[in-house]
Order: structure tokens, then C-alpha cells, then sequence
């Protein structure tokens, strides 16, 4: 099932809606790093919050993503992750080191924009 | 009539002589009920047991309990027994009656019995006793396995509900969650303490966490691990964690563990932890509404 | 340990992944297992079951609810996930936990284990491999 991806501004939303396969991820990948080219994004939000297990396959996914998106410039933010799933994670020894992650929606966007630092006059 | 499996290893009659007995002594522990019920009252009151009970609540129970007493004896099943133990415990122990007071109401009662069916056939005392000590010892077994399983079913029960009382996370400022950890630590203790914590990040919607161990005199290897753990979830949830009070003992004690202190960010005191959490807060705040102006200019 | 009639599962895609675990789940909640236990047993069993489709094709996984006469009472379930694929060589180097991500060999089983009370686990090269997994619900 391919995961919605939405545009806000200069940042990318998408929102897992449904447990990932490996096709599901592949796709999602592809689909990120496309809507990533085309409209030059600055970060991209991955929101997991409907996600009631992250094993170590997601988790290594997601991972994959967030550095290719940085290749291109665009930071990605990993947002929801449940509390038994972020304690499961741990347990699992999975703690997302490079990823950056954010408690949900609004504090990922927050995040972002905190990023993007003062207006670049020039681009 | 006797039952095989006696947990006191005496060998039952099996004869039907036998059986006649126990019918016999049966017939006679029914016939004088009143009498024996109200002697063995008396001397239950005597005794200062069940005084957490009123005199009505004790004839109450003591009929109960006299008449499943007999009615082991008769059928050699201890099943209805059991059934009315459980009950009986479950009502009595939170009136704060102790595991003493019903092993020893259940020994005067099977003190009285003997002695009354010593009085009636005392020179055929020993079948008597071969008859009834089997079923006697299974019954107070019975009783007090039951309530003792009880007792500890309650106490477990409690020991969750403390714990659960002695690590509140407290919402004190927004978006700063406090976790004061005070005693001993053991693996179940700070594991729900984890739990609580990040649904309390959830809820709260948190973006620093400070855990204070200041009351935490020592911590083992497992609990380190907790420890870390509850940071690296917390991260993943996008709070922060700050970890103040750590003693130089416990500092040591992670050190040794092997436990990278680099990842944990400590603060001196609690005072400390606040105002650093809410540097952090406040600095991210200020950047954010910066960059919100600047965008506006442009 | 009695085992009550087992619930069978064919692991041949992702999507038999996710419903293995769903079910284990369901029947965790219907024994009293805390949200956050039948989180990690969901987590475990994720972890093996996709090792079967990525490494063996197809397997199956078996739950089953055990209880423990005590004392304390209590009761869990039990996973067992198996296939005939081609088994671990080094099944030390397999249960090793050396990596943050994944643990030994990328199996993800020392980290499986870390999530569930018993841990059991059988192979041979060209053998298969089966795992057996418990998680007890907190003594009541």
C-alpha cells in the first residue's frame, strides 16, 4: 500500500498508515526521493504514529531513507513513535543515533524550521 | 472413606470398620454442634484471636466453618473446604486478620473435636485417632495454604500500587516533565518506571525530561541499563532527558558498568536540571519565533 | 508447562509477518499481558518471522497459550517459529549481540531475546531453524 506523501511549504509529510512490507518500503523510498527532487525540500516528515510495532527491518529502512534524503538535502524526522514501541525499540538495541526524531506532527515541523536557520537572501 | 493422599504420610484405614467409625464420630461431632461450636467460641475468644471480628461475625464464621470442618470428615474431599477458605480470606484480610490468628482458630477447633470424642470413646482411642488425624491435618492445610496464598495475592497487589505511588511523574512547567526516583531500584521498579515515563511524554507532550536519583542510594548493573534505556526512549520520542542527583558513587558504579556517561546529560542537583531544562526550552523557543519573523521579511 | 491446542500461521510474505503477530497480540491481550509486553512480543515475533521470509521462503509459526502452575500462577504464550530453510552456521556468532542495529549476523536474534522471557532456538545448516519464544504475563 503506498504511503501518502504531502507537501507543507518546503517540507514533505508522510504519513505510515499501516504496517510496511518490503515492497511497502521500497515504494516508499522511491516515492520520497522523487517528491524530494521535484520540489527541492528541505526536510521530510515521516510520521509512524499509526505503527504499533517498529522492528528492526522498519527501523533499518527508515534509517536507509533519512541518509539518502540528506544526500539531497532534505533533513527527514522521524515523528510518533508510541511509547511500548520506542520501549521496545530500545530493548531491541535500535535507538535511530543519526535520525532525527520529534514527538509528533507539529514538533517535527517545529524542528524543521528551527533548522532552516535565517532566510537565505540569496537562493 | 479415608482418602489416600494425606499430606501428613500416616497410612488411612481402609477398612469398613473403619468407615463405620468415621460415621459414628461424624454422627456424634453433629449431634453436639451447638455445644462444641459455642465451647470452641469461647475459647477462640479466650485466645484474643479474631479480634478484628465482632462476637456475631465470629459465630457466624464458626458455624461455617464447622460445618465444612465435619463435612471433610465425612466425604474425605477437601473441595468445598477450599471454596469456603478462599472466601473467608478474601473477607477477612483486609479487617487485618492475621495468618496466626486462623491457623490457630482452626487448631482449637480440631483441640476441641479431639477432645470430645476423647470423653466418648476413650479406651478405643487410637482407632479414633487414626481415623480422624488424617482428615484433621488435611484440613488445617487446607485452610492455611489458602489464606497464605491469599495473603500474598493482596500483598503483591499492594507492592504494584506503591510503586506505582512512589514514582509519579510531575508536570511542573510545560513541556518539562520531573521524575523523582526515591529507594531502591530494582529491575521491575525502574521498568515501570520507563513505561510511566514516556506515556507521560506522550500526554504531556514533553520535550525535556529530568530524572532525579538524589534518593537512589545504589544501582546495579540492570538498572544502569534502565537507566540508559529510558534515555534512549525518550530521544526517540523527541524529549530530552536530563539526569540529576547522580551521587559519585553511582557515578562510579556506571563508570565500572561500562555505561557510556557521554550519552547521559547530568546536572548536579534538581535545582540544576530545572534550569538547564529550561535553557533548553526557552533557547529552542526564541530560535523558533526567530526564524518565523525572518520568513515573514522575506 | 501446559500448552493449550496451538494456532498455526504460514509465513510465506511480509504480509503473513504482520498477521502472526497481530494474532499473538490478540490472544496476549485475552490473557491479561500488559499493552507494553504484548508490544514486545509482537516485536520478537516480527523479528523471527521475517528471518523466515527473508532467509528461508516460507515457514509457519505456531502460538500457543502455556500456563505455569506456580508458584506464582500464571499464564503466556508461546511462539514457536520454524522453517526448513538453510539453518544458521554459526549460531554463536548468530546470538551475539555486537551491533546496535540488528545484533549478530543482522538476524536480530539477541535482540529477540532481550524482548521475551524464554528464549530457545534450534538449527543446523540445511536443517532449518526453529525458535521458540515465551512471555508470561506478570504474576497475578
Amino acid at each position: 500500500m503506498a504511503v501518502p506523501i504531502l507537501k507543507q511549504g518546503p517540507f514533505l509529510i508522510a504519513s505510515i498508515q499501516a504496517a510496511l512490507t518490503d515492497t511497502d518500503v521500497l515504494q516508499l523510498r522511491d516515492d520520497v526521493m522523487s517528491q524530494v527532487t521535484r520540489h527541492r525540500s528541505r526536510g521530510i516528515i515521516v510520521d509512524v504514529t499509526a505503527l504499533d510495532v517498529m522492528d528492526s527491518f522498519v527501523s533499518r529502512s527508515l534509517r536507509g531513507i533519512a541518509m539518502m534524503t540528506r544526500l539531497r538535502g532534505a533533513e527527514t524526522v522521524i515523528v510518533g513513535i508510541q511509547p511500548e514501541v520506542a520501549f521496545a525499540m530500545v530493548q531491541l538495541g535500535m535507538n535511530f543515533e543519526d535520525v532525527q526524531t520529534a514527538l509528533d506532527l507539529e514538533e517535527g515541523l517545529a524542528l524543521l524550521q528551527t533548522q532552516e536557520g535565517p532566510a537565505d537572501g540569496g537562493s | 472413606m479415608a482418602d489416600p493422599d494425606t499430606p501428613d504420610g500416616a497410612p488411612a484405614p481402609d477398612t469398613s470398620a473403619a468407615s463405620a467409625l468415621l460415621r459414628e464420630l461424624v454422627a456424634h461431632l453433629r449431634q453436639n454442634r451447638t455445644v462444641l461450636r459455642e465451647e470452641w467460641a469461647r475459647r477462640i475468644t479466650e485466645a484474643q484471636l479474631l479480634t478484628a471480628l465482632t462476637p456475631e461475625e465470629i459465630f457466624s464464621e464458626a458455624t461455617s466453618v464447622y460445618d465444612n470442618y465435619v463435612e471433610v470428615l465425612e466425604t474425605g474431599s477437601v473441595e468445598a473446604l477450599q471454596d469456603y477458605a478462599r472466601n473467608l480470606s478474601e473477607r477477612i484480610i483486609p479487617r487485618g486478620v492475621e495468618t496466626d490468628e486462623v491457623l490457630g482458630i482452626v487448631l482449637l477447633l480440631r483441640d476441641v473435636l479431639a477432645r470430645s470424642l476423647f470423653e466418648k470413646y476413650q479406651d478405643d482411642f487410637n482407632r479414633v485417632l487414626d481415623v480422624y488425624e488424617p482428615a484433621a491435618n488435611r484440613i488445617a492445610n487446607t485452610v492455611a495454604i489458602n489464606f497464605v496464598q491469599e495473603r500474598e495475592r493482596v500483598i503483591r497487589q499492594q507492592q504494584e500500587a506503591i510503586r506505582e505511588l512512589s514514582t509519579p511523574v510531575l508536570q511542573v512547567r510545560e513541556r518539562l516533565l520531573i521524575l523523582p526516583i526515591i529507594g531502591v531500584l530494582d529491575g521491575q521498579r525502574a521498568r515501570q518506571l520507563t513505561e510511566q515515563l514516556l506515556r507521560g511524554i506522550r500526554t504531556n507532550r514533553a520535550k525535556v525530561v529530568v530524572i532525579d536519583i538524589t534518593g537512589v542510594p545504589t544501582i546495579d548493573s540492570t538498572v544502569a541499563n534502565h537507566l540508559v534505556q529510558t534515555v534512549d526512549a525518550s530521544r526517540l520520542m523527541g524529549a530530552s532527558v536530563i539526569i540529576t542527583g547522580l551521587s559519585p558513587e553511582i557515578a562510579q558504579t556506571l563508570v565500572t558498568l561500562g555505561v557510556e556517561l557521554g550519552k547521559v546529560n547530568a546536572v548536579g542537583d534538581l535545582q540544576g536540571g530545572i534550569e538547564e531544562a529550561e535553557r533548553i526550552l526557552g533557547y529552542q523557543v526564541s530560535l523558533g519565533s526567530d526564524s518565523i519573523e525572518d520568513s515573514q521579511l522575506r | 508447562m501446559a500448552a493449550e491446542p496451538e494456532e498455526r500461521i504460514a509465513i510465506e510474505s511480509d504480509n503473513d509477518v504482520v498477521t502472526a503477530r497481530q494474532r499473538a497480540r490478540e490472544l496476549a491481550a485475552g490473557l491479561d499481558l500488559t499493552s507494553t509486553d504484548q508490544t514486545l512480543l509482537a516485536t520478537a515475533i516480527s523479528e523471527v518471522a521475517r528471518n523466515i521470509t527473508t532467509y528461508a521462503v516460507r515457514g509457519e509459526v505456531l502460538l500457543s497459550i502455556v500456563r505455569d502452575a506456580g508458584p506464582p500462577v500464571r499464564e503466556g504464550i508461546r511462539v514457536v517459529a520454524r522453517d526448513k530453510g538453510p539453518g544458521i552456521a554459526d549460531l554463536e556468532l548468530a546470538m551475539q549481540d555486537g551491533y546496535t542495529s540488528g545484533g549478530g549476523l543482522g538476524l536480530g536474534l539477541p535482540g529477540a531475546r532481550r524482548l521475551v522471557d524464554e528464549f530457545d532456538i534450534e538449527t543446523a545448516p540445511s536443517a532449518g531453524t526453529t525458535v521458540t519464544l515465551v512471555k508470561w504475563s506478570r504474576a497475578r
